[in-house]
């Protein structure tokens, strides 16, 4: 096998807040082959937006990135401005949560799609909107001719979003990074554009990779999915693993403290106690260790590496153990596990309805 | 009815305590009829009457005594709308809103009077609250306002800090800033319960918290509940949510209710199709089984000029041509479950009733 199409290793991101430094992104791996969608789960200030963004360098001149971003075989970190900017959208591009910023509101959608076109191609304006056409037909937007000389403001938000995705594929890239693109759609919606880049990815066979706070939605989308907690990465590994299977304290707090999954009406959430860390102020070992059922002396020492759970299912975590010892560990723990023992119960009766 | 659950029975008990219950146990605490908000009519000249947003536009609803009803809806449903009006934040067009059986507003009842006993907590924890209050400060500006003594209100506001799990000693002092997320809305709810309301809106009061936090404000708001005798009105457009919160929901689409009824029956048999589509387009959460084809299709429609007949007639998959200039009314398809919808309705004459 070749080198994966994004290979990020040691990645940190810090920014100068007055005289203190803040690790927004503190030694992440990543890499994402070709034709597949990797998904980094996290809340607010896990680190998951500065990760991705640290991709296509947008942070300020302020931030400094440490460690090593290849992409396409080509290193990130040491573009010029030239080679950059032909990097972005045409190796690499965004799709942004909100399409009403992103897009500039005094142009044409088409008109916007085309510049892009005309900039990394060289192509005429008039060549530039056909492929916008052809975009917006192929994102099945209804009526395209017509929204092409769409303001954003005239176009709804579910459609903006996938005007957006239009955009974000025009020069071809072989890399799409999308930063919860659905979170500020509609149920109804989101369910949509879930499937639209489902299908893209598949067929253009692009590398995805998806910032979302959402489990449904990571699940809806990903192959495998990095869960981020303090600005590392926590636990990875194929979707179905990591949600029947999760290795993690804090992966199975997550999943346990969804309303509908944990508990039903009349009981109470399994809810994770405590709030996310405060990353000026992260503790030594274990980010997690404060809100952890499960914490032991050495998680506040020094920060757990990564534990092979399975053939690609890490987690790092002290007590995580690989997987022919972790169901007699389960046992040995089950006050602990009771809850967590319910839930796989629950996916296995699904998967038994599937199989 | 006659028969009573026994959660019903205990709730009634303690309502029968309540010094502040008029009605008694059998009237709802909030009754809504007819209620309509049409937004940008009264413009003036440069207004045609063309341009109205119908953001509410005819609903009728109870909330019995100590429920929880769930009001859930895609953007531009109306479901924030229906809680301003409620709070009388906006003047309704039309409708009335009864509370424990008294007009608001009326000499029964004073805007004032209703407003002690109905509170709101918002979605936005931070530009809901004073940044130049402290947190104790917020909590008895209410009940300062009120009449209470400054060392009767700040005393209160320990209280309640203490109740919504936030150390009074450590967290009295603080600005809105100086906390996180999930403090500050403990912080509004602690608010909203200053005055003693009977009523709480909670208006997408956990939509913008972590997931992590989330779950620890919906177990307080549980606790809460019982411990003060509360009725919740609970808005969220997260079904998961609503499904845990809710004794019954409330459906709506466009400024108008689809379907009502017991938690149960709406989520478990759904009978109108937009929440049906609403309900199978909740992402799957289990990997073999992902969502294959998108239950409906395009956006919700703008409410300027919303579509003839049943309003969610473009997008529905078993539409006929009926619906098109026919409104459905909410009909009773058992149990008190209404659904809006010709399909609920055996007499309606849509033609799928027909070939079943």
């Amino acid at each position: 096998m070749s080198a994966p199409m994004v290979d990020v290793q040691g990645l940190t991101v810090d920014f100068a807040v007055g005289a203190k430094s803040i690790r927004a992104a503190a030694g992440v791996d990543i890499e994402v082959e070709k034709g597949e969608t990797l998904a980094l789960l996290g809340e607010s200030g896990s680190g998951k937006s500065v990760t991705l963004r640290a991709l296509v360098r947008l942070h300020p001149k302020s931030a400094r990135i440490g460690g090593a971003i290849k992409i396409d075989g080509r290193d990130v970190l040491k573009m010029t401005a030239a080679e950059l900017s032909r990097y972005r959208g045409g190796v690499v591009s965004m799709v942004f949560q909100d399409p009403g910023l992103a897009f500039d509101p005094v142009y044409r959608v088409g008109d916007q799609i085309a510049e892009a076109v005309v900039r990394h191609n060289g192509a005429s304006f008039r060549d530039g909107r056909t492929r916008a056409l052809e975009l917006f037909e192929r994102v099945r937007i209804p009526s395209p001719e017509r929204r092409l000389d769409n303001y954003p403001h005239e176009m709804s938000g579910g459609m903006r979003q996938r005007a957006m995705i239009a955009l974000a594929l025009a020069c071809r890239p072989k890399v799409l990074l999308a930063d919860e693109p659905t979170t500020a759609l509609d149920a109804t919606v989101q369910i949509q554009v879930l499937l639209l880049l489902r299908e893209l990815q598949r067929e253009l066979g692009l590398a995805v990779i998806f910032v979302t706070h959402d489990i449904g939605v990571a699940v809806e989308v990903a192959d495998r999915i990095a869960v981020m907690y303090g600005g590392r990465i926590v636990e990875l590994g194929p979707c179905a693993k990591v949600i029947r299977a999760p290795a993690h304290p804090y992966t199975r707090g997550l999943l346990m403290s969804r309303a509908g999954h944990g508990a039903t009406k009349g009981g109470r959430l399994v809810a994770i106690p405590g709030s996310p860390p405060d990353l000026a102020n992260l503790p030594p070992g274990c980010a997690f260790a404060p809100r952890c059922s499960q914490v032991i002396d050495s998680c506040r020492k020094a920060m757990p590496t990564a534990v092979a759970i399975e053939a690609a299912h890490i987690a790092c975590c002290l007590r995580a153990q690989p997987a022919a010892v972790f169901s007699g560990r389960a046992q040995a723990l089950n006050v602990s596990s009771v809850d967590t023992s319910k839930n796989e119960r629950g996916f296995d009766e699904n998967s038994k309805a599937w199989a | 009815m006659s028969m009573i659950r026994e959660s019903d029975r205990s709730r009634i008990a303690t309502l029968a305590a309540d010094p502040q219950d008029r009605g008694g146990p059998g009237t709802p605490l909030l009754s809504v009829r007819g209620l309509i908000k049409h937004f940008g009519r009264t413009a003036g000249l440069l207004s045609r009457g063309r341009n109205v947003v119908r953001a509410v536009d005819g609903i009728d609803f109870d909330v019995a005594k100590g429920e929880t009803l769930g009001i859930v809806g895609e953007s531009g449903c109306g479901k924030s709308t229906t809680a301003r009006l409620i709070m009388q934040i906006i003047v309704p067009d039309a409708g009335d809103i009864l509370f424990d059986g008294e007009e608001v507003g009326s000499h029964a009842l004073s805007l004032g009077e209703f407003r002690q006993q109905t509170q709101m907590v918002f979605q936005d924890s931070y530009s809901s609250l004073n940044p130049r209050l402290t947190v104790e400060g917020t909590i008895a500006f209410g009940p300062r306002v009120h009449g209470l003594s400054r060392r009767t209100a700040i005393a209160r506001a320990h209280d309640l800090l203490h109740r919504v799990g936030l150390e009074p000693s450590r967290f009295a002092g603080c600005y809105p800033h100086e906390i996180s997320g999930g403090q500050r809305q403990r912080v509004n709810i602690a608010r909203g319960l200053a005055l003693e309301p009977r009523l709480l809106i909670l208006d997408e009061a956990v939509s913008a918290l972590d997931k992590s936090v989330e779950a620890q404000v919906l177990n307080l708001l549980l606790d809460l509940k019982e411990e003060f005798g509360l009725t919740f009105i609970f808005i969220s457009h997260d079904l998961n949510v609503v499904r845990f919160m809710s004794d019954r929901v409330m459906v709506m689409y466009l400024g108008k209710v689809a379907e009502v009824g017991p938690a149960e029956s709406i989520l478990a048999l759904p009978r109108h199709p937009y929440t049906q589509a609403l309900l199978a387009s909740m992402p799957s959460m289990d990997p073999n089984n992902r969502t294959q084809e998108a239950p409906v299709s395009g956006d919700p429609p703008n409410p300027i000029n919303p579509p003839s007949g049943c309003r969610f007639h473009p997008r529905c998959k078993m539409v006929a041509a009926l619906c098109a200039h026919s409104e459905p009314a909410p009909h009773d398809v058992g149990a008190g479950h209404l659904a809006a919808c010709h399909l609920a309705n055996p007499e309606s004459g849509h033609p799928r009733l027909a070939a079943a």
